[in-house]
């Protein structure tokens, strides 16, 4: 209906802008996590994540080089190139760069631009070129400690894995990226093989009660979690179950239910009937109906509710945080990342965004893999 | 035992042990009890088939008996015990729950959480939908705008955490209140009343994409020829969409606010991360945390209360359900 009258190109333009507009504000919040996980902390402090691909300016301080000192009448010349500096050289690993002013105080870094000579007082004048040579004269013997000086320079953009390694050694992260599997992968395996049961009777068996049955698991699909918390935290210490892997498992099975049997009774029903009535007429039973026909044909629901079921329990908090225990060993990383690095490394950007990343990379990869299926479960939950 | 193995373990007994129930049932039902052979067999294949459905549905039942219908009842039977469970209270859970001042500002954020939330992402999701449809890029739009429905509500809390703060060599709020408009950095998170809004916009963003993929599929079925119509009539794009098209996805729209009211009412994780509850930000989800592990009786009040207000929409669920299968 492109070309049909009513269509202005002004009105085009103005569409193609907004969306774009709107897809920079999506995207912005994430880039900028992104982007901070691969700097290191000076970087972050020092310019906004948005500099990042720009060389920003730093100060640096040195001492001048008391190895390269030579007398010239009553003064003591001391020369070298800033980038050779044992504390500022690490900043710059091919050894060159740019400096756009310096100074002599820790207050004013870069009170003189480069290039120029600088009367610092007390008959010591001290100069820097772009480039980074230095000439600093002293009017009195340095001994072995030279003088001190301060740089402005720009350091070309850096970016480092280093918050990475932190995070998942030292940070724990690692340890809990194992957990979060150990979490995932057994919830959302078994409750699909439970629920794909019950919704093929659901589906195509007959019997009394089903009607009621149907309906109650559309009203338990919105029942809040919240309820089941303390009764069940409780039910499973009585048990003995208390707060462990086994607990959170039965936990995130059963909470699964009403979705899966919701999402998977919904496509059944849609199979197409003459299949299962040949397949009975052939003598087959409910079970090798299931099993051969059902469940193979169901495969797409199968998989748009596993992918909602991995992303549920994968990005958990709640039911983590209530049925696992607290200990260090057992935290899952939603729990690490709000209980324990928001707290104790709550300026520290680098690691937060870094162990922030580690968390949200594998749901976004099944995302991006998997989009078709969960885009068509959602389908099949929400729209007749 | 490590947990992984474990896990391996779990994943193992979980899928064998309900295979292996599946199995074993159906043959207990159809060789030993209601075996289809002998003088009753057809008596027995329809005795067998009576009992099937409810072999089939077991496990699913059990589970959901147990962990969502009888928790309504466990919840409230525990709100009417004191902290540590052993007297009887009567209603004093809620009776202090409701004098608190805490309770009352987090019962009526929640009630602008709900409206707000629902409304903005629904409405933006429609928008998106609308404006992408025709798009050639509208598809790979989409799939962007949809992609933080992937990330968890504490990774979303934390990268609005860096939109937010306070320096404005990292937050982009304060740069650019700083760098363009010439103004002091400030919290965001505690300016009154608008920090609440400043929370929403972190649940807005994870759920517009929601809206969005659901509407524009419903947006796809609508019958062309009504559109095609009011072009020839001489509608512009605007009553097109609005006369034309949205009337006609209106059901859909409410299933989407509905759906995302709920969420609104079970999502503790944002608040809880980015501020805690404190500033006056605190909703009824993350107000139940402050007393779990340490006050049953009143996380269970809180709970109920919850349970309470959802209830509305749970009837309603149903009854459009069983309109439907008739």
């Amino acid at each position: 209906m492109d070309n049909i009258a009513g269509k202005k190109s002004g009105l085009t333009i103005a569409v193609n802008i907004t969306v774009f507009l709107l897809v920079l504000i999506w995207l912005i919040p994430t880039v900028g996590l992104f982007v901070s996980s691969f700097r290191d902390r000076d970087a972050i402090s020092s310019s906004g994540w948005w500099l990042a691909p720009f060389s920003t300016e730093q100060t640096f301080r040195g001492r001048g080089d008391v190895d390269s000192i030579t007398q010239d009448g009553a003064l003591f010349v001391l020369s070298g190139n800033v980038f050779q500096d044992p504390e500022i050289a690490p900043a710059f690993p091919n050894g060159e760069g740019e400096i756009a002013a310096f100074g002599d105080s820790g207050r004013a870094p870069g009170e003189y631009p480069a290039g120029e000579i600088a009367d610092l007082g007390d008959g010591e004048t001290l100069i820097v070129e772009p480039n980074g040579d230095y000439i600093y004269t002293v009017p009195e013997d340095p001994g072995n400690r030279g003088p001190r000086y301060y740089v402005v320079a720009s350091t070309p953009p850096s970016f480092t894995l280093d918050n990475y390694r932190t995070v998942l050694n030292a940070g724990g992260m690692g340890q809990a990226f194992i957990n979060t599997l150990t979490v995932t992968i057994p919830t959302t395996i078994i409750p699909i093989l439970m629920a794909a049961f019950a919704a093929y009777a659901l589906a195509w068996m007959d019997f009394r009660g089903r009607a009621f049955l149907i309906a109650a698991i559309i009203g338990l699909l919105v029942v809040p979690l919240q309820l089941a918390l303390v009764p069940m935290l409780q039910l499973h210490y009585n048990l003995g179950i208390g707060q462990s892997f086994l607990g959170i498992w039965l936990a995130h099975s059963a909470f699964g239910q009403p979705l899966a049997v919701y999402l998977l009774r919904n496509y059944m029903i849609g199979l197409p009937r003459d299949i299962i009535e040949s397949a009975r007429v052939d003598g087959g039973t409910d079970f090798q109906i299931f099993m051969k026909i059902i469940l193979p044909l169901s495969f797409p629901a199968l998989a748009a509710f596993a992918i909602f079921q991995f992303l549920w329990t994968w990005n958990d908090l709640l039911i983590a945080k209530v049925f696992l225990p607290s200990s260090e060993e057992a935290k899952v990383m939603t729990v690490k990342i709000a209980d324990d690095l928001l707290g104790s490394r709550g300026g520290d950007w680098g690691i937060l965004a870094a162990a922030a990343f580690v968390s949200i990379s594998i749901p976004l990869l099944v995302f991006f893999t998997l989009q078709r299926y969960l885009v068509r479960g959602l389908l099949a939950g929400s729209v007749k | 035992m490590n947990p992984v193995f474990q896990g391996l373990i779990t994943i193992g007994i979980g899928v064998g042990g309900i295979f292996l129930y599946f199995v074993a049932s159906n043959a207990l039902l159809d060789k030993v009890l209601f075996p289809a052979k002998g003088k009753n067999a057809s008596r027995n294949i329809n005795r067998a088939n009576t009992v099937r459905p409810w072999l089939f549905l077991a496990p699913t039942i059990i589970a959901l008996s147990l962990y969502l219908v009888y928790p309504v009842i466990g919840s409230f039977y525990r709100s009417l015990f004191n902290r540590s469970g052993d007297e009887f209270v009567a209603f004093s859970n809620y009776t202090t729950m409701f004098a608190s001042s805490e309770f009352r500002t987090a019962f009526w954020n929640n009630v602008l959480w709900a409206l707000v939330v629902p409304s903005v992402s629904t409405f933006l999701g429609l928008l998106i939908a609308q404006l992408t449809d025709k798009l050639r890029w509208g598809n790979i739009a989409k799939s962007l705008i949809f992609m933080p429905m992937a990330i968890s509500f504490v990774g979303a809390s934390l990268i609005w955490k860096f939109v937010y703060a306070i320096d404005p060599e990292l937050g982009i709020i304060n740069a650019i209140r700083v760098n363009m408009f010439g103004l002091d950095p400030m919290d965001v998170l505690q300016v009154a009343f608008w920090n609440n809004l400043f929370l929403m916009v972190i649940l807005i963003w994870v759920q517009t994409g929601f809206a969005m993929v659901i509407l524009s599929a419903a947006l796809r079925g609508i019958p062309e020829e009504t559109i095609e119509a009011a072009i020839i009539d001489g509608a512009n794009p605007f009553q097109i969409f609005f006369k034309i098209q949205v009337p006609q996805i209106t059901n859909t729209i409410i299933v989407v606010f509905t759906t995302t009211t709920i969420l609104v009412l079970k999502v503790f994780d944002i608040v809880y991360a980015m501020t805690g509850g404190n500033f006056n930000t605190q909703i009824l989800p993350s107000y139940m945390m402050q007393f779990m592990f340490r006050d049953d009786g009143r996380a269970t009040a809180v709970a109920i209360v919850i349970m309470l207000i959802v209830t509305p929409v749970m009837i309603q669920n149903i009854r459009q359900a069983r309109a439907e299968m008739r």
